[in-house]
């Protein structure tokens, strides 16, 4: 698949380089933010309300150590951000990775057992495509939560978050994989191997896992995007991660109390900030799937 | 006809059997009700006898119907956070859910059709091109944060639209209010309309342009040109009446959709609607609350499928024999 | 003066990896009345051609340069609005698939109706009338009725007589017909082209008759034009190429039919397969499949040369 061609057809597209470059420098900056990050946002100690509400670069009364200005608290906006980063990709990547799990094992044994396990697996799929993600993930999260001891819910919040998301996720996947697995299952070789009494599983599953991975890897570059917007709204919605680790949604909510008080860039940047980041996914995912379906184009 | 709907209303009883478990599993095993219910101070004997008068000391199967049949009769539960029938908290609600989710499918679907039919005509043009670039930039922003924008934009830098709520509403009937009697009712729905209506209207246009291309290769169109009709005739006629059973489809789901999605529009504008009540139930994990509202959505959800369903029925002709 | 006339047609698909010349230099013409077969197999330029006439053809393809006139006047350079009323008005056309080629959310009568209402002024009840008429012309029974039914509701066979009609019911002078019975049943293959020969017949229309079987020109046409990859290789009268073909492929075309009246012990066929089009040969494009090819073949492309009582584009009717 990483042949020639593709390579190609990456450096022929400006807006996949141009996505594929902010996504890099976004990763970058999220990844080594305890490093290369100005201030550290964690750090209560070193806050000042003195330091509170200062505005960015560019307007009165600004200067250089706080590029895009402070919170309320005093904390510089764009170390948040790059911490709240770190916190969205994680939560982003590991849903995802859950959800290609499971939807990888759930379509192959829809596929494979077909019948009544196939009806009643993909059944479940198409009520939950039809339900938008964002309610499927927030119902999920708040039974866990209610069901969990009071005590634990910060503690295990985050994979309470990543197994919801990755819940309302899974769909996507299983479909994919159960199509392709469909095809192989009636090819003459399975029949083969059933006849010599292989387990024919086994075979399968090394053929259907290469056909797969393709469309696998559109649907979760594409679903990388949405499980961001997933946790960011759940975050903004108070019902995500604790406050005392902030990904760029629980920015947003802090700083969505003072947008009528004139600070506007508590929330604005990463407002921006997430957007960039979806935006250059969701490119990148676009452009993926024209590059390994040519026919679509 | 009958018989159709008939078969259809009948595969929706399990569904909502099953619906209808989920949710009171929900109620009877997640949390605990009766110390919720009891606060700090209370005696056995008073414990014994709520749980008692709850009927959760009998089999699950019994509190199972049951609670199908308290159900029926519009008898959720209490809300552990407002303490008021859960029943009536929703219908209170309903009607403000209903009117913004109206609103946003109204503007997504008279602005996301035409945007689809002319980038399937026109693919090549710059304006597609525009409509397409700005749908992906739709889809990647975040409902949340689109309503934080243009309350930003209309409401605190220009001062134009009101930020958050619905405004005067009107009573209509027993139990239903509507804001779109007076003018500031309306105008508190503009904002919360786009922020709701913008993804389904780029998913529309999406869609129809999709089906609009696929329709633009298949034969009759071809036979259509060339016997000379019109572009008006085959583009609005023939090719778009061929392209509206998957959009009808899509739309219906996307209502659904946009009934559900309300919750993260509601939250931002502090909209009075189920949404709303739903976001705050699960910040403190209020079952009854969450357990009704999975029970209304499917509902809701269902509706929506038989009104799908018979709108094929009015556009195909083919599905009209052998039903 | 003939009713059509093709000139030096070149139809170009300028593809990423350079212009591909689906169409080179194709010439011929189209009497009033006369039914013109063109034969070759799938991919020779055919379906092409008739897409060109009627200035359909698919994008990025376009005329590259050549003539096509009708009546004597040219309607290859004309704008989009002339030319969509000279479709289905002037030349009618009728399609491969009878199961694809109708709209299936319209009631053929309305299908029938918009045609002709959109290329005369008639009432809708005139337009109606007629159309009833078509449909009785084509053989449908109990047309009347029939008429405000919707295409699933008749058989491929019939379809294809709507089909049929439609492409007639604004009369035009000339039916392009794209393999019209392929995609039929055997049994009613004959009763298609028997109708459509009748009816051609009837009004004086013109008829190019696109397909790729041999004996459905032999029994319809007066003239044939054989194609292979993107050019004619021969066109004359039917009895003339089909008794003695003069280019080498269209013998080979003949001699791989089976026949009724001569016993064959074996049917020829003819080996290799038609080059495609971003890897044509130089010289003549039959030269590396042809029995008969020599040192010239390979060089120099043949034109249209008169051979005998046909015209061959091949160096053996070269007079040197």
């Amino acid at each position: 698949m990483f042949d020639s061609d593709f390579a190609y057809s990456f450096r022929k597209s400006p807006v996949a380089v141009a996505s594929a470059i902010i996504a890099l420098i976004l990763v970058v900056a999220a990844v080594f933010a305890p490093w290369i990050a100005p201030h550290d946002p964690m750090d209560v100690a070193s806050l000042s309300l003195l330091d509170s509400f200062k505005p960015p670069v560019g307007m009165p009364d600004a200067d250089w150590s706080n590029v895009l200005g402070t919170d309320n608290q005093g904390r510089d906006v764009l170390s948040a951000i790059m911490y709240g980063m770190r916190i969205s990709l994680l939560v982003g990547f590991l849903s995802v990775l859950f959800a290609i799990v499971v939807g990888i094992a759930f379509g192959l044994l829809a596929g494979y057992a077909g019948g009544i396990t196939d009806t009643i697996l993909m059944r479940i799929a198409d009520v939950q495509l039809t339900f938008p993600s964002i309610l499927t993930a927030l119902l999920v999260d708040g039974v866990i939560t209610a069901a969990l001891p009071r005590t634990m819910r910060d503690a295990l919040q985050i994979y309470v978050i990543i197994f919801a998301i990755g819940i309302s996720l899974w769909p996507n996947f299983a479909r994919t994989v159960r199509g392709s697995t469909l095809v192989e299952r009636n090819k003459d070789y399975v029949m083969a191997a059933r006849v010599i009494g292989v387990p024919s599983w086994r075979i399968m599953l090394s053929h259907v896992l290469p056909n797969v991975i393709g469309p696998v890897m559109v649907i979760g570059t594409l679903g990388l995007g949405l499980a961001i917007i997933a946790e960011a709204t759940l975050s903004f919605l108070g019902v995500g991660l604790p406050p005392t680790a902030p990904s760029l949604g629980t920015l947003i909510r802090f700083g969505d109390d003072f947008l009528f008080s004139g600070q506007w860039w508590v929330t604005v940047f990463p407002g921006l900030t997430l957007i960039l980041m979806v935006l250059a996914i969701n490119l990148l995912g676009d452009w993926l799937r024209d590059a390994l379906n040519p026919r679509l184009r | 006809m009958f018989g159709f709907i008939g078969s259809r209303l009948l595969q929706a009883i399990p569904v909502l059997m099953v619906v209808g478990f989920i949710a009171f599993a929900l109620f009877a095993f997640v949390g605990d009700p009766v110390s919720i219910l009891l606060g700090q101070d209370h005696t056995e004997a008073q414990r014994i006898a709520l749980v008692h008068q709850l009927g959760l000391d009998q089999p699950f199967y019994v509190q199972y119907v049951k609670f199908l049949w308290t159900c029926l009769h519009g008898d959720f539960g209490v809300s552990y956070r407002l303490a008021q029938p859960v029943g009536s908290l929703l219908a209170e609600r309903l009607p403000a859910t209903l009117e913004l989710a109206i609103t946003a499918s109204v503007l997504a679907f008279a602005i996301g059709v035409p945007m689809g039919v002319y980038t399937g005509i026109h693919r090549d043009s710059l304006l597609s091109r525009v409509f397409m670039v700005g749908s992906l930039m739709g889809v990647s922003l975040p409902t949340f944060l689109l309503g934080i924008l243009l309350i930003l934009c209309f409401s605190v830098a220009l001062g134009w639209l009101p930020s958050f709520g619905r405004g005067p509403v009107v009573h209509v009937g027993s139990w239903w209010t509507t804001g779109f009697t007076s003018w500031a009712g309306i105008r508190a729905l503009i904002l919360p309309g786009i922020t709701l209506g913008l993804f389904q209207m780029t998913l529309i246009m999406r869609l129809v342009r999709a089906e609009m291309l696929e329709v633009l290769r298949t034969d009759y169109i071809k036979f259509a040109r060339a016997r000379g009709l019109t572009n008006r005739s085959i583009n609005f006629g023939h090719a778009l009446k061929n392209t509206l059973v998957p959009v009808i489809t899509i739309i219906g789901l996307q209502f659904g959709g946009i009934v559900g999605f309300s919750l993260v529009t509601e939250t931002v504008f502090q909209w009075p609607g189920m949404g709303l009540l739903l976001v705050q139930s699960v910040a403190v994990a209020d079952i009854p609350v969450m357990s009704a509202y999975l029970l209304l959505i499917a509902l809701v959800f269902l509706l929506i499928n038989l009104i799908v369903d018979l709108l094929y029925y009015a556009v195909d002709p083919r599905l009209r024999i052998g039903r | 003066m003939p009713l059509l006339e093709v000139d030096n047609l070149t139809v170009e698909f300028p593809t990423r990896r350079g212009i591909l010349k689906a169409l080179d230099r194709v010439s011929f013409t189209i009497d009033k009345g006369e039914i013109l077969g063109v034969v070759g197999e799938s991919g020779a330029g055919k379906s092409l051609t008739g897409a060109a006439i009627v200035g359909l053809l698919e994008r990025p393809g376009r005329i590259a340069s050549g003539q096509i006139r009708l009546d004597g006047s040219r309607i290859d350079n004309l704008a989009p609005e002339p030319l969509r009323r000279i479709r289905g008005r002037r030349i009618g056309t009728i399609f491969q698939d009878p199961l694809t080629t109708l709209n299936p959310l319209y009631t053929i009568g309305r299908q029938l109706v918009e045609t002709m209402q959109t290329h005369a002024r008639l009432s809708d009840s005139e337009a109606r009338r007629k159309a009833i008429g078509w449909l009785e012309r084509v053989g449908i029974p109990a047309a009347a009725q029939r008429i405000d039914a919707y295409p699933h509701e008749f058989s491929g066979g019939q379809r294809q007589r709507v089909v049929i009609a439609l492409a007639l019911c604004a009369e035009p002078a000339l039916v392009i017909a794209d393999e019209p019975t392929t995609a039929l049943d055997v049994s009613i293959q004959a009763q298609i082209i028997t109708l459509l020969k009748d009816l051609t017949r009837d009004h004086g229309t013109s008829v190019m008759l696109v397909t790729h079987d041999m004996g459905v020109i032999a029994e319809t046409a007066d003239r044939v034009a054989v194609m292979y990859a993107g050019r004619i290789a021969e066109i004359g009268p039917v009895a003339d190429v089909v008794r003695r073909p003069a280019h080498p492929y269209t013998d080979g075309l003949m001699a791989s039919i089976p026949s009724l009246e001569h016993r064959v012990d074996r049917l020829r066929q003819i080996d290799g397969a038609m080059p495609r089009l971003d890897a044509m040969p130089d010289g003549c494009r039959f030269h590396p499949r042809c029995p008969r090819a020599f040192a010239r073949c390979t060089e120099q492309q043949p034109e249209l040369m008169a051979a005998g009582a046909t015209q061959a584009a091949c160096w053996l009717h070269a007079v040197s």
